[in-house]
């Protein structure tokens, strides 16, 4: 299929599924007619040509199969049909610009609903919103295609329970349920970003979908000022992709990547939002992570790296939220300013913290700090420490080999 | 984050399970046709497998020419692997209550002492669990 038709396709998918559902209700339903919409789309624009407004063209017919799907129900149905009928306006497709934006973005607060389970809204979002199919985030999720159809089926089941509601929340509340949408969309660029080592052909690329549904936020939501932050962060991060692993897929830390990899463009799309972003004031955590990211992407080398700024954004970041790996952060960047030893002392003070406690990243950034201080077989000992306690297959592999270049060297 | 809970038993308790009333065989079926229901229905199911007896379980080594090199006599004390499931969860707290369902497979009386033990591992994933800069 035409290319265009397709990213046209999947920005107006969204929006047309909002609509459909706001006027209906029945959101399986909604999703089918919208879903057979899209497919007449697909088989008839590319020799009718675009339609003068391809939006209310899905809408139109979407409204028609819905239409079609109620009045094959029962009479109680179709007695609601009537209400329905009866309300829809006359409506002049090109004047309804905002609640078809304001649908989209309705969609999108119910799909990343506190109610479900960040697994939940993660499938529910690519699939709702993000248009992709059932199969390829399975695939992009590494299960099988039947349990993620279960789990986007129990996702819709438990919001018609929960009674989520399909709307835009009040003023007063749209700012705790944008940190929620926020947070989905963080862990989807998560996924994608930290899932690229490896060669994992057919798979979604899970971060520029990210990047995607994070433009529409942002466009739809320009006030926000953590929804730029939150862009910005993920293309100041996704710019070092390319230079994060090497052909074996090994991973290779910030300070020996190669920076002429790194997406120059990205990083310039990136510190123009977050430059812009920041001065507007309501800093938030996001704008704090992507104002560091972009001090290690504008470093030209490791040595270059403005360290002290850093550490002051790490300071202001543990001010906001009391997260244990942000003081982790903060404890390397004090060792990258003060010295290993006085990081060293603040590792101490998290040990005590049960959250992070047992997680193979104190051992790792310990084993980094001690490194730094010289005191190798200490770091030796750390470094398998980290490696027997995590989960990932390429951070094992960076963890012990580390560990045996240390040991060999003395 | 993906998990695998396996159950394991000596070679006595498999000649021990063959021998198990027609009831006590049927209640333990349908418990883990039932058990294997609720991993799809709750969309955690990534996969499951049950092993054959272990009665003609070889270790296999490379010989000098790469040939293999066969050794089945095992001491009576070791455990071999009966079956697993893989489990797609949000939390190891998660995996360890699935973990417990499991553990509560029906046996005939003064088969086992209390419920069945499951070895719960995570699956290492291609993913560095990374926190951005």
């Amino acid at each position: 299929m035409d290319i265009r038709i397709e990213r046209l396709l999947r920005e107006l998918t969204p929006q047309v599924l909002g609509t459909v559902f706001r006027r209906f209700g029945e959101f399986e339903a909604a999703e089918d007619a919208v879903q057979e919409a899209t497919l007449a789309a697909t088989l008839q624009w590319p020799f009718d040509g675009l339609p003068i407004n391809p939006r209310a063209w899905l809408t139109q017919v979407a409204f028609r199969r819905m239409t079609d799907h109620i009045r094959s129900e029962s009479a109680r149905r179709r007695r609601e049909l009537d209400a329905v009928l009866q309300e829809a306006p006359t409506c002049d497709w090109t004047d309804c610009e905002t609640t078809l934006e304001d649908d989209a973005l309705g969609l999108l607060f119910m799909c990343c609903h506190p109610s479900l389970s960040p697994s939940s809204a993660i499938a529910l979002t690519l699939r709702a919103v993000g248009g992709l199919t059932t199969a390829e985030i399975a695939r992009a999720f590494l299960v099988p295609e039947a349990t993620m159809a279960q789990r986007i089926s129990r996702a819709k089941q438990s919001i018609v329970h929960s009674a989520v509601p399909f709307e835009l929340p009040p003023p007063d509340e749209r700012a705790l349920r944008l940190r929620s949408v926020l947070h989905v969309l963080y862990l989807i660029f998560n996924e994608g970003y930290t899932s690229s080592t490896g060669h994992h052909l057919n798979r979604v690329d899970l971060s520029h979908e990210a990047i995607r549904l994070a433009r529409i936020v942002r466009k739809m939501q320009p006030e926000v000022t953590e929804a730029a932050g939150l862009l910005a962060l993920m293309l100041l991060t996704d710019a070092r992709r390319q230079a994060r692993t090497n052909d074996a897929g090994e991973l290779i830390p910030l300070g020996e990547q190669d920076r002429l990899l790194w997406n120059r463009r990205q990083i310039e799309e990136g510190v123009d939002i977050i430059s812009d972003t920041l001065p507007r004031g309501s800093v938030g955590p996001y704008q704090l992570q992507a104002a560091i990211a972009a001090i290690h992407d504008e470093a030209a080398n490791v040595d270059d790296t403005d360290w002290p700024q850093i550490l002051a954004l790490y300071g202001l970041l543990m001010r906001m939220s009391d997260n244990p790996m942000v003081r982790l952060n903060h404890a390397v960047a004090v060792a990258m300013v003060h010295g290993p030893s006085e990081g060293l002392e603040l590792l101490d003070t998290l040990a005590s913290d049960s959250r992070i406690n047992g997680h193979y990243r104190l051992d790792a950034v310990r084993a980094h700090l001690l490194q730094l201080a010289g005191d190798t077989d200490s770091a030796v000992t750390h470094y398998r420490a980290a490696a027997a306690k995590t989960g990932s297959l390429p951070e094992c592999n960076y963890l012990l080999a580390q560990a045996s270049r240390l040991s060999s060297r003395t | 984050m993906k998990y695998i809970l396996m159950m394991s038993g000596t070679r006595a308790e498999f000649d021990s399970y063959a021998r198990w009333p027609k009831q006590d065989l049927k209640a333990n079926v349908d418990f883990m046709r039932t058990f294997s229901k609720e991993l799809r229905d709750s969309g955690t199911f990534v996969a499951a497998e049950g092993l054959a007896f272990p009665h003609e379980a070889r270790i296999v080594r490379a010989g000098r020419h790469g040939e293999p090199i066969t050794d089945g006599v095992f001491p009576e004390s070791k455990e071999f692997l009966a079956g697993y499931w893989i489990i797609d969860v949000e939390s190891p707290q998660q995996a360890y209550e699935i973990a417990a369902r499991a553990s509560m497979a029906p046996a005939p009386k003064g088969a086992r002492e209390g419920h069945m033990p499951i070895e719960v591992r995570q699956v290492m994933n291609g993913v560095p669990d990374e926190w951005l800069s």
